[in-house]
Formats: C-alpha cells, sequence, structure tokens
C-alpha cells in the first residue's frame, strides 16, 4: 500500500454534482429491505420480557409455565448468556444491559426472552414468565444522583480521575479536566463576568426505523446474522465475543437503515436473538417495539451544566470554565469527557478550563446521538457567550468573530487547529441575508455555534470491474446518508467514467475485511478515500493491461479521462483504450480487474458549523415556532451537494425537536411516562420551516478531495441558536432544554411578576 | 376473537347485549385497533358496525343534523351545509390524529372512548349536541356531556350503541369554534382545550352562549359561568377577562407529561377567550 492522502487541487468532472442516488427507486417503492423485512422458512417469532421497575433485585426467575407453553422453542435468561467477557468492563457492561443478571437497572431493562412459533404464543409466553424481583430506591436526575445521599447504582465504582480514590462507592464514575492557562488569572483580567447554570433533558435519536433483526445459528457453530445496524462487523465483533464464537463463523449482513444518528451503534437485541436461535435450533426474528426502542435501547445524555465566561470591555475573551454533568445511564461512559472537550472549541482562549463527571442514573444505557454530548455543552456555552455580548454591548456575531479559533489556535481540548472553518461560518453570517431581514411583534432572531471531531477509521473497500466494463464497487460502511451514491461519484472521478457505470453496495463481514462503524461522520470521508485508493490500484492494473494489449512498457502507459493512453514519441500512433475495451480483454491479458484497499483514514479533519434561527414565542401560552432558519457549515468538499444539505437540514430538524419538546419524562416511580411519539414529540413537517443552507469548503489538507465529514455537525449549534431566538424573543433568559410551551409560560410569567 | 359485520342496528344491539366476554364496537378503529395492538384490550367479540344502513350518513332534517356513528370525520368537512352551521364541530373533528386518521375515526368513537382530551367533545358539548342511544330496551336520546362519565368509561349500559349525534338547527347569528393547545402543530392530542358556541342579536349581544373546557378535568366541562360571562353583553374586554378568569376557575387539571395544572389553566382561559373571538366574528358580531 503506498497511498498518499494528502490534499491537491484538481478540477472535478462528478464530484460536486448531484445525481439521483442508486437506493432511491427502492426506498420509494417500498421495494427496500429493512430490518424486519428479512424472513427465513421455519422462523420464530423472539419476544422480550422487560423489567418494569427502575432499580430492582433479581431474586429469582421461573420460566417452566412459559416453557411448557405449546408453540414456545426456546426461553432464555442471562443464564443462557454466561460471562465470556474475561474481565472487559465495557464488554461486561453491554452484556448486562443486553440481559440483566442480577439487578434490573431501568425500567425496560431485558430480564428473560422467548421464541415462539407466532407473536400471539411468544407474548403469553412473556406472561408466563414469573421474576421474583426486590425493588431497590432509584435516582433519575442527574444532580441528585451526584448527591451522598442518593441510591448506590453500583457500589463497585469509585470516581476514577480524582488525585486520590474516595473512600466510598458514589454514582459518579469519572471525572476529567480539559483546558490550559490559568482561569482564577483569567477571570482577574475580565471587566465582564457572566456565570450561568443550566440543565438539558434527555432525548432519542427518534429514528424511525425500530431496531430488527434475524439470527440463524447452524447446529456446526456457524450463524448468519440479519440486522438493521450503522456498523456490521462491529456487531460482528460484540455478537461473537459474547456468544463465545469465532468471527469468522458469524456472519452480518446489514439491511437498509431507517435511521441510526448513533442510536444503532450497539447491539441490544442481536445477541439475545442469537441466543434464542442457538438453543431453539431455528432462525429467530427480533423485532422492537416503539416502546421497546424508547425504554431500551440507546438515548442520549440528560445534562446539567455551569458555565463562567469573563472578557475584557474590547470584547476579548480572558477566561472560560464549565462543570459539565452527563448521566451515562447505569453502566460507566465518557459522555461529559466529550462534552468537556467540546465545550469551548470554537473559540481561541488563553485560559480555559472544563472538568466533566459521569453520572450513573437507573435510565438506559446512554449511546452516541450524532455528535454526541457536544449539542448540550454548546448550549450552556454559547447561551453565555450570548449573555456576555450583550453585558459588553456588542453584537453576538462580532463578538464570536472576535474570539473565534483560527488556523495555529491551541484548542480547548488540547491539539493545535490546521485551516478551519469556524471564521468563515461566521463571516458568512454576518453577510447573510437572513441577519438582516426585520421580525415582527413577539418574533426574536438567535445564532450559535458549534463543532465536532470527526473521525476516519479502519476502512476497507473492493472495486471490481465487470468484463462489460461496469464497475461494482463494495464498501464497509452502512450508507446511513446516501454514500453508495458519494461513493459512486468518487470512483467515476477517479477512473474517469461516468456515474452510471458504477454500481455501490454495502458488503457483508465476510465478503470484506474489517470496518469500523459508520460514525463520527466518518462513512463519506473513510470510504472516499478507501474508494479513491483502490480505485488507483485499479487504475495500475489497467495501465498494464493496456500496456499488454500494445505490447509496450507499462511506464509509457497513462491514465486519463477514462482511458489509457501510450505516452513518448515511439506510441504516437497508438489509439486510447478505453477501460471498457481493456475490461473486454481481460480474460486473455490477465484475469479480472480489481482494486482492492485497506487502510486507516487519518487526519478527519475538525468541523465547525453557525446556525441562524428566527422564532415566535406566544406570550399568552409559550408556544414556539420556528419561522426561519440557516445553516452555514463547512463541508470540506461536498461530494454529492444534495446529501450535505440533507445532513445539514437533518441536524437541523433534529436539534429543534431537541430545543422545543423533546425530552423523557420519567414518573416518581421511574418509570418512563412517554415511551412513544405522540408524548415524545418530534418535529412533524408542519412544525419545520424550509431550511435553508450554505455550504462551505475549506479543503480538509489529508483527504486527497479536501473532503470533511459532514454528518453530525449540523445538530450541535441548533439547541443555543434556538434558546438564544427564544429569549430574545420571550424577553427572559431560557436556561432548560426542552423549551415546552409550560416551561417559557412560567418563565414569562416569572420575569413579569419580577 | 369473533369479527362481525352486522346490517341492523337492532342485530349489533343484540349481539352485544348477548356477548359473554369482552366485546367492542369496531367504527374507525383508530382507537381500538391501537389498543388491541398495544395488548390493553384483547376484545373477545368485535362489532364492525360500518355496514349498517344510515349509520355512514349525515342527514339533514327539518330539526337540523343528524350524524351517523361509522361516518369518519375527513366526511365532516366535505358537508358544506354542516360546515357551515357548525364550524366549531366541524374543525374540532378535523383536529383529530393526521389526515389519515380522519379518513376513518368518528366522532361517536371519539366520544366513547371518553378521553378528557378528546377533541371533537367540546365541541359537541358546547355545541348542545345529543347522542341518539339504541340499547335492548329501545332508544333514547341523551346530552353528550352525559355520555363520558370518568376517563375510559361511559354511562352506556350493556348492549347499548350510539347510532347517532343530533345538531340542532340553527337560528341565525350563531356560530361556534374550538380550539386546543398542542405543542406541535398537528398529529397531537390536546394540552387543554375549548368549545365555544354562541348566538348574537342584530347589535350585537349575546343572547346564548355555551362553554366547554377540555383536557382540564377526568370530563369535559361544561362551564356555566362562562356562558353567563357572555350572555347579555357585547363581546367587550371586560366579558373576555370575566370568561378567561371562571374558565381557568372552572379546570380540576393535573400534572403529567403533557402539562402541568398552572399551565393548563392559565392556557385554558386564552383558549376560551380566542374561541369566543373567533365565534362572535363567525356569528356576524361587531
Amino acid at each position: 500500500m503506498n497511498f498518499d492522502p494528502r490534499y491537491s487541487n484538481r478540477n472535478f468532472a462528478s464530484v460536486g454534482t448531484r445525481p439521483i442516488r442508486p437506493d432511491g427507486v427502492d426506498k420509494v417503492t417500498g421495494r427496500a429491505r429493512y430490518g424486519a423485512d428479512f424472513n427465513m422458512a421455519g422462523q420464530l417469532v423472539g419476544r422480550v420480557l422487560r423489567s418494569p421497575h427502575a432499580h430492582a433485585k433479581i431474586r429469582k426467575i421461573d420460566t417452566s409455565k412459559a416453557e411448557a407453553l405449546a408453540g414456545v422453542k426456546a426461553v432464555i435468561t442471562a443464564a443462557d448468556l454466561p460471562d465470556l467477557t474475561d474481565g472487559d468492563a465495557a464488554m461486561y457492561d453491554i452484556l448486562d444491559n443486553c440481559m440483566a443478571r442480577t439487578k434490573a437497572l431501568y425500567d425496560g431493562h431485558a430480564v428473560a426472552a422467548v421464541a415462539a412459533i407466532d407473536a400471539h404464543t411468544a407474548r403469553q409466553a412473556l406472561k408466563l414468565i414469573v421474576v421474583d424481583y426486590e425493588v431497590l430506591p432509584h435516582v433519575t436526575d442527574v444532580d441528585e444522583a451526584m448527591q451522598h445521599h442518593a441510591p448506590l447504582i453500583n457500589d463497585t465504582i469509585f470516581t476514577e480521575g480524582l488525585e486520590e480514590k474516595p473512600a466510598k462507592p458514589s454514582n459518579v464514575t469519572k471525572r476529567s479536566q480539559f483546558g490550559h492557562g490559568d482561569v482564577h488569572q483569567g477571570f482577574g483580567h475580565a471587566d465582564f463576568i457572566v456565570e450561568r447554570s443550566f440543565k438539558t433533558e434527555q432525548t432519542h435519536q427518534g429514528y424511525i426505523e425500530p431496531h430488527a433483526c434475524v439470527a440463524n445459528v447452524s447446529s456446526d457453530g456457524t450463524a448468519d446474522l440479519w440486522v438493521c445496524t450503522q456498523g456490521h462487523f462491529v456487531y460482528r465483533q460484540h455478537c461473537a465475543q459474547l456468544l463465545g464464537m469465532e468471527a469468522s463463523k458469524l456472519r452480518v449482513t446489514s439491511s437498509e437503515i431507517g435511521g441510526g444518528f448513533g442510536g444503532k451503534t450497539h447491539v441490544w437485541a442481536e445477541p439475545v436473538a442469537l441466543a434464542l436461535s442457538r438453543k431453539a435450533g431455528r432462525p429467530v426474528k427480533l423485532v422492537m417495539t416503539r416502546d421497546e426502542v424508547f425504554r431500551a435501547s440507546g438515548p442520549t445524555s440528560a445534562t446539567s451544566i455551569d458555565v463562567k465566561i469573563g472578557a475584557r470591555k474590547d470584547g476579548t475573551i480572558t477566561a472560560a470554565e464549565a462543570t459539565l454533568r452527563y448521566t451515562s445511564g447505569p453502566y460507566a461512559g465518557t459522555w461529559a469527557e466529550i462534552g468537556a472537550m467540546t465545550a469551548f472549541a470554537c473559540y481561541r482562549l488563553d485560559n480555559v478550563k472544563t472538568v466533566g463527571f459521569e453520572v450513573l442514573v437507573n435510565r438506559p444505557k446512554t449511546a452516541a446521538y450524532r455528535a454526541p454530548s457536544a449539542p448540550m455543552a454548546a448550549f450552556a456555552v454559547e447561551s453565555t457567550v450570548d449573555e456576555l455580548a450583550k453585558e459588553l454591548g456588542m453584537d453576538p456575531v462580532e463578538f464570536r468573530i472576535k474570539n473565534a479559533a483560527q488556523e495555529g489556535t491551541r484548542s480547548s481540548y488540547g491539539p493545535v487547529y490546521g485551516p478551519i472553518g469556524i471564521g468563515p461560518t461566521l463571516e458568512a453570517v454576518k453577510n447573510h441575508a437572513h441577519m438582516k431581514a426585520p421580525l415582527k411583534a413577539n418574533q426574536g432572531r438567535g445564532m450559535a455555534c458549534g463543532f465536532w471531531f470527526n473521525f476516519g477509521g479502519q476502512t476497507c473497500t473492493d472495486l471490481n470491474i465487470g468484463m462489460d466494463g461496469s464497475v461494482s464497487l463494495a464498501v464497509g460502511t452502512v450508507d446511513v446518508g446516501g454514500s453508495r451514491a458519494s461513493l459512486s461519484l468518487v470512483a467515476a472521478e477517479e477512473l474517469g467514467i461516468a456515474y452510471e457505470q458504477v454500481k455501490a453496495i454495502v458488503a457483508d463481514t465476510s465478503s470484506l475485511g474489517y470496518n469500523d462503524m459508520t460514525d463520527g461522520s466518518r462513512g463519506t470521508f473513510s470510504s472516499s478515500m478507501a474508494t479513491i485508493s483502490a480505485a488507483r490500484n485499479a487504475i495500475k492494473i489497467l495501465r498494464e493491461r493496456a500496456a499488454q494489449m500494445w505490447d509496450i512498457s507499462v511506464d509509457d502507459v497513462a491514465w486519463e479521462q477514462g482511458h489509457a493512453v501510450a505516452k513518448g514519441e515511439k506510441h504516437g500512433n497508438l489509439g486510447k483504450l478505453s477501460l471498457k475495451e481493456i475490461a473486454a480483454q481481460s480474460g486473455k491479458t490477465g484475469g479480472p480487474i480489481a482494486g482492492h484497499s485497506e487502510l486507516v483514514a487519518d487526519g478527519a479533519g475538525v468541523s465547525f458549523a453557525t446556525h441562524i434561527c428566527d422564532v415566535e414565542v406566544d406570550p399568552e401560552t409559550g408556544s414556539t415556532r420556528v419561522i426561519r432558519y440557516t445553516v452555514v457549515q463547512d463541508a470540506g468538499k461536498a461530494v454529492h451537494p444534495t446529501y450535505v444539505e440533507g445532513q445539514y437540514q437533518g441536524g437541523a430538524a433534529q436539534g429543534i425537536g431537541w430545543a422545543l419538546n423533546e425530552e423523557y419524562i420519567y414518573g416518581k416511580d421511574g418509570r418512563l411516562q412517554n415511551a412513544g411519539f405522540l408524548d415524545y414529540r418530534i418535529p412533524v413537517c408542519s412544525d419545520l420551516p424550509m431550511i435553508d443552507t450554505q455550504i462551505l469548503e475549506i479543503p480538509n489538507p489529508n483527504h486527497p478531495y479536501g473532503v470533511r465529514g459532514v454528518g453530525e455537525t449540523s445538530i450541535v449549534p441548533p439547541l443555543a441558536a434556538i434558546a438564544n431566538a427564544v429569549s430574545n424573543a420571550a424577553g427572559v433568559r431560557m436556561t432548560h432544554i426542552p423549551m415546552s410551551p409550560p416551561r417559557i409560560l412560567a418563565a414569562i410569567e416569572a420575569e413579569r411578576e419580577g | 376473537m369473533r369479527y362481525i359485520r352486522p346490517l341492523s342496528i337492532e342485530d349489533a344491539v343484540g349481539q352485544l347485549a348477548g356477548s359473554a366476554g369482552p366485546a367492542a364496537i369496531l367504527a374507525g378503529g383508530s382507537d381500538l385497533l391501537v389498543r388491541m395492538k398495544g395488548g390493553f384490550v384483547e376484545p373477545e367479540l368485535i362489532i364492525d358496525i360500518k355496514s349498517i344502513a344510515g349509520l355512514r350518513d349525515i342527514r339533514e332534517t327539518a330539526d337540523g343534523f343528524s350524524i351517523g356513528a361509522a361516518v369518519p370525520c375527513a366526511v365532516l368537512g366535505e358537508n358544506a351545509a354542516l360546515k357551515k352551521a357548525w364550524p366549531g364541530v366541524v374543525e374540532a373533528a378535523k383536529l383529530i390524529g393526521s389526515k389519515q386518521v380522519q379518513g376513518r375515526c368518528t366522532i361517536v368513537g371519539n366520544l366513547c372512548n371518553a378521553s378528557p382530551a378528546a377533541d371533537s367533545v367540546p365541541a359537541l358539548v358546547a355545541a348542545g349536541a345529543r347522542a341518539v342511544v339504541v340499547g335492548p330496551s329501545g332508544k333514547r336520546t341523551i346530552a353528550v356531556e352525559t355520555v363520558p362519565t370518568a376517563p375510559g368509561r361511559t354511562s352506556l349500559a350493556k348492549g347499548e350503541i350510539i347510532e347517532a349525534i343530533l345538531l340542532d338547527k340553527r337560528a341565525p347569528r350563531s356560530a361556534d369554534a374550538y380550539l386546543r393547545f398542542i405543542p406541535r402543530t398537528e398529529m397531537d392530542i390536546a394540552v387543554v382545550s375549548a368549545g365555544v358556541n354562541l348566538t348574537v342579536d342584530a347589535a350585537g349581544i349575546v343572547t346564548a352562549a355555551r362553554v366547554a373546557i377540555g383536557a382540564a378535568a377526568p370530563t369535559v366541562l361544561l362551564v356555566e359561568e362562562g356562558a353567563q360571562a357572555l350572555i347579555g353583553r357585547k363581546l367587550d374586554e371586560a366579558a373576555l377577562e370575566r370568561l378567561a378568569k371562571v374558565c381557568a376557575g372552572a379546570c380540576r387539571p393535573i400534572d403529567d407529561k403533557r402539562g402541568t395544572i398552572e399551565f393548563r389553566r392559565k392556557v385554558a382561559g386564552v383558549l376560551a377567550r380566542r374561541a369566543a373571538q373567533t365565534a362572535y366574528a363567525r356569528a356576524g358580531g361587531k
């Protein structure tokens, strides 16, 4: 492998165009196969029994009556998933989360499962399983869980990251800290200091397709898993480890995916379905209901955040500090740590300090949600930045421009930035017509910035050229946002052929080398790099074959616009050979032509966005309508601009829902009150304006085309942008997300009453 | 589970009265099927009333309108005469669920589901609508507000089916309006709601009124004091203030996932006031 990933400026033929996606027709006609659309002969229906308690010791589970029911083929408990994790604490948590071992740790925690001949029998069987619980005190609120008297969720947890190991266990699994300089000194130089506290409630990714899989374990120990996932290779590893299988004997095929947003990066149902299939000796299909998705998959953290920022009269920030407390569910996580890293990443700061606390609560295990942890931190920081700008009497955009990070800035989380887009997005916002549009009564405007790291990771791709000259591209990153179209464009660009000549698929785990999952906005970034590499390897072979056909040295053959071209004076009379012509002769010149690539895509290139939002607040009801919304974000290079815009709009739409209405509501009994789309209110179409987008292209130096990931950053600014807009419209600072009508009305009334 | 589709109301009543286990009436099914799918009810007998003659019709009579129990809410919106006479009832029915749901759901189903947050019920109560009940011992006509008795419970006896909803013929210069509060724009359930129905004289004085509040008590509230706040005067600021105050005061709401007690009280008053203004304008009051 001799692949140079460095950026070089070029004129693109395919990249940057907007062809229709290869999976589009099947999706709009209903032919596309999602997780629950796969069926096998003899397949059983799997269903999971879940704890109704937020926290309870499991004394005994009696499955005998369920096993005796006609039509029941297998009943499993934690005993059927023995602990094979060999001291790997993170894997043990995954195992325990898939099937509670000694304690149920949240409302919805799986405690047993059945496989039966039909759904009715499976449901009846669940009713026959008797679980003897000893109900324990529970805690669901992040701040309450940190209190000394809070119910202890895991008595083996002693806070990591403190100077001394604490004497007593607690619900705080870890403390982390980032920053540089001396904030104490920095605040001493400030003319104005603003200090505020914020809360955000737990939200779910809200993907429309519930988790679904079909598992088929053969008596010879090999198995197939068909599943809706963002990362089938990771699912294979986790399932194989939990079930004691060799990875190569478990073939995982990813289905089309009806949304993931980070929520389909973890296994829940899959090891259970495999264990059921292994015990029953038949294929088992397991599909979560919406209620189960809310109660027992992986929502994001609830948070409690304090922010303090100081600035001089001229608008220079002298110090910035934040304490961030994030729930991770009942298992250890690193969510506050990520929040602490991202909080001040947009700014050039001499003195900055962030501290994160990971907090256990009796809620589902936290999973990634699109730029995980960053939106809440941005909400707290960008709200405080807005307040500080007000104190200073400065325009909020100008204040941010004055303090924005630049190339060469040492980021608040450590690394020194290369070329970055925060300044350009702010300048674009400053000059955008949206910022100058008039506002009516009860309307307010807000803006905010956001940052996300982006990720590259392990990637493996195959590019095969058929004898008819068409190209099949097999990638291992699940297509969540149009990447098959984008990667086909990249292959076409590199080979110099038409987009229509390329067909991309997502290959199963037995057909390609390992790929990290589609997370961290890495799908198009990393697989395009691997595709370019694979195409260049194929071109090398194409040149060799042309040289053979011409009987000249390969050194005299160049690849130009989809053709082999003979170079040098002595070959002047040779006509060029198309890819198609070379492919047609491949059987006689050495066999199939293919390009392979395996690499670690480093240098993902950080991403920045700035959003503008106008809202109208009804002062009598607290009802909020978003009336205009603009996203400005750096894409590095937009491979397929329509899907880049789609990512910008999708992140904004999810952020709007999060900001205004979405929240997990727990009762005093620790049970989730709103496990459905009726009372967990994601926005419907009529709730949203058309979301305007502006793509900036500041090339990533570590990608041949300059590509940066674009999927996640768009959800980082909305909470803050909308909070700033609502605060401006309502005349009162909103510090609790979601800003639901009761919260807004209460804040307006409180302000009115002074 | 047994599914039957009787062709007469008498047959349906007989089957319902004679059922040994749990039985359910199926019209649009937008509540029943959801409850069955969720495992909340497991009826042994389902009686589909959509094929009973007349139950899918809206009839305009000398006395007003008769809306059959199987008429989908979307159809109410396509009846110009009904829409003109009772715009508040129609707008309430057209707020239920989504467009697709409105093609199935019925106002009788909405009434019999007995949710305090049902959208069409406050409008029907404000309209003074009556329900025609057919049972083993014959037919009776009752005020709609007497049908739901508690969340999920009705006053209907075993074997009784509501055949139709009756709405009176309108006096001149009469109109109604319905408003609900939801955090979204559609596909939601009322956090609190208000229906106002009124008649004005040529001078714009309110001569008759009925005010109903939804989702603020175990059943829809008919707020008599709200009507009194309006009758005998023009819809001036003082009348509206009084209306908002008495409606807020009449509420007996709870704190739950959809809203707080304070929020529901305040917004009940705001909605009653706004609905009264709309109804007044529709009635030609100035």
